[in-house]
């Protein structure tokens, strides 16, 4: 796994480098604002429920190993 | 040992996390950056299974001072009313309560919101800090957007009837999010997330068990031993399509590692659809799979048999299943005084959880040690939750 980071990082953080500066390239964003109705509507929303959502993730943690890369507002979750 | 194996990927991190924000610092083509709305989010939420009943109110208030700057408080209470099968085994089932405390401010810089915020959870036993910094940022004409995140947490554990007993435990978590459209109805997003936990990782209640031919039940309680150190890591990916009809799709896949040797799967497949321009429905099915941490047994061979012992079932082998459904109901431009947005919502899930080596020692009859029915349960969250913007 470690081994994995040490290549996966340096890549992640090359095809962010270039993303940012790609508004300087050829390519250029494809959907444009006024073509982005229907990813603002709520059905598209990743968060909707608010802290309804992030409740959620708190019943998972405390039964399940896992944590973390939930989405939505992070910051921990202060609670065991 | 141990030690080296939690600061290796941790400096490999922070090196990544340092680029990432010199990146943002230097400027990319972004577009504005809009802060939350000013809102109170109201939820009532309760678990009911396993033994366990835990419910409370949460409350959170937002408020933004000015154009750039957004604060908020949240206070979240969980009534527990316990009787599981981990303290059916060892203990007397209890109550307790646990009450935290959120306060949080967003600051729009330029082109990026950061922020901060600290939370304070106490209960009888336990008491959790944690501080939380993030920034989040668009670019690439508000196509993509970039998130990190960093907390950190302490925690004081303590034991009832045991006044003497007092021990640490810190913990980390960096966060990197890329959200990225694809198209005028898709949403890409990936999640990466470690987390590193040093000091008293157990829980002081929790026993394991041993084979031992001279008690009559055919076994013998000891106490935990975790190692005191954790690395997790987290990778996860979401895709959100709007469909042909105004309703949509999303698919969740998160892969979870961590050096305790455990490793998990989840899947999720969510639908939301809209019944008109205020009610909508919504489904959910997720598949939860897990394998044990290598120092985990339903039962030893004999007392002290290794360096690390556990029995908690969190730690064991296991899969889960969660279906979920919602009724929401949204009114926005409300002719309410004061109120610009509405969202009501119910939401239900039913959650079953199936375990493939820890043994039910509360199962009615008599069965030699170690061949018990294997444990499972299910239980039902509800949740109710009201969300106004003024």
């Amino acid at each position: 796994m470690i081994k994995a980071l040490e290549t996966a990082l340096p890549v992640l953080a090359l095809v962010l480098v270039l993303l940012a500066t790609s508004g300087c390239s050829d390519i250029k964003p494809w959907v444009k604002p006024y073509e982005r109705d229907r990813l603002a509507d709520p059905v598209m929303s990743l968060s909707r429920h608010g802290k309804a959502s992030s409740y959620m993730h708190h019943v998972y943690q405390s039964r399940e190993s896992s944590r973390g890369s939930e989405g939505g507002s992070g910051g921990g979750c202060g609670c065991n | 040992m141990a030690v080296a194996v939690t600061e290796r990927p941790v400096m490999l991190w922070s090196g990544f996390w340092l680029t990432v924000v010199l990146l943002i610092l230097v400027g990319s083509p972004a577009t504005a950056a809009t802060l939350p709305e000013d809102q109170v989010d109201m939820l009532y939420h309760r678990y009911d299974g396993g033994g366990m009943v835990i419910d409370g109110p949460s409350v959170l208030v937002r408020k933004n001072l000015g154009a750039q700057l957004s604060v908020s408080g949240q206070y979240y209470v969980d009534s527990v009313s316990a009787a599981s099968v981990d303290v059916l085994a060892v203990a007397s089932p209890y109550t307790e309560e646990r009450t935290e405390l959120t306060a949080g401010i967003d600051y729009l810089y330029q082109q990026s919101i950061l922020s901060l915020g600290y939370t304070n959870s106490s209960e009888n036993d336990y008491e959790a800090n944690t501080v939380y910094f993030s920034v989040s940022q668009e670019f690439f004409g508000g196509m993509s957007t970039l998130s990190l995140g960093y907390a950190n947490g302490w925690d004081t554990v303590r034991e009832r009837g045991n006044e003497s007993f007092e021990e640490e435990a810190e913990r980390r978590n960096y966060q990197l999010g890329l959200s990225q459209v694809i198209t005028a109805n898709s949403l890409l997003s990936f999640d990466f997330e470690v987390i590193t936990d040093e000091g008293f990782l157990q829980n002081p209640y929790r026993q394991n068990r041993f084979i031992d031919p001279n008690d009559p039940t055919g076994f013998e309680y000891q106490p935990e031993r975790y190692p005191e150190t954790r690395t997790s890591y987290s990778l996860a990916s979401r895709v959100l399509y709007y469909l042909p009809y105004r309703a949509s799709i999303r698919a969740e896949y998160r892969f979870f590692s961590d050096t305790w040797g455990i490793d998990s799967h989840t899947y999720e497949l969510a639908y939301v659809h809209a019944l008109n321009p205020r009610w909508s429905l919504e489904g959910k099915v997720r598949y939860y799979d897990q394998d044990q941490a290598d120092f985990y047994s339903d039962l030893f061979a004999f007392e002290n048999s290794q360096t690390h012992l556990a029995r908690d079932k969190e730690l064991s082998s296991f899969s889960g299943v969660t279906f979920g459904g919602g009724l929401v109901y949204e009114w926005k431009q409300t002719s309410l005084p004061g109120i610009s947005r509405l969202q009501a919502s119910l939401l239900l899930d039913w959650l079953e959880f199936d375990y493939d080596n820890f043994r039910d020692v509360t199962a009615p009859g008599s069965f030699p040690a170690g061949e018990e029915p294997l444990y499972s349960f299910d239980a039902i969250v509800t949740r109710a939750s009201l969300i106004l913007e003024y």
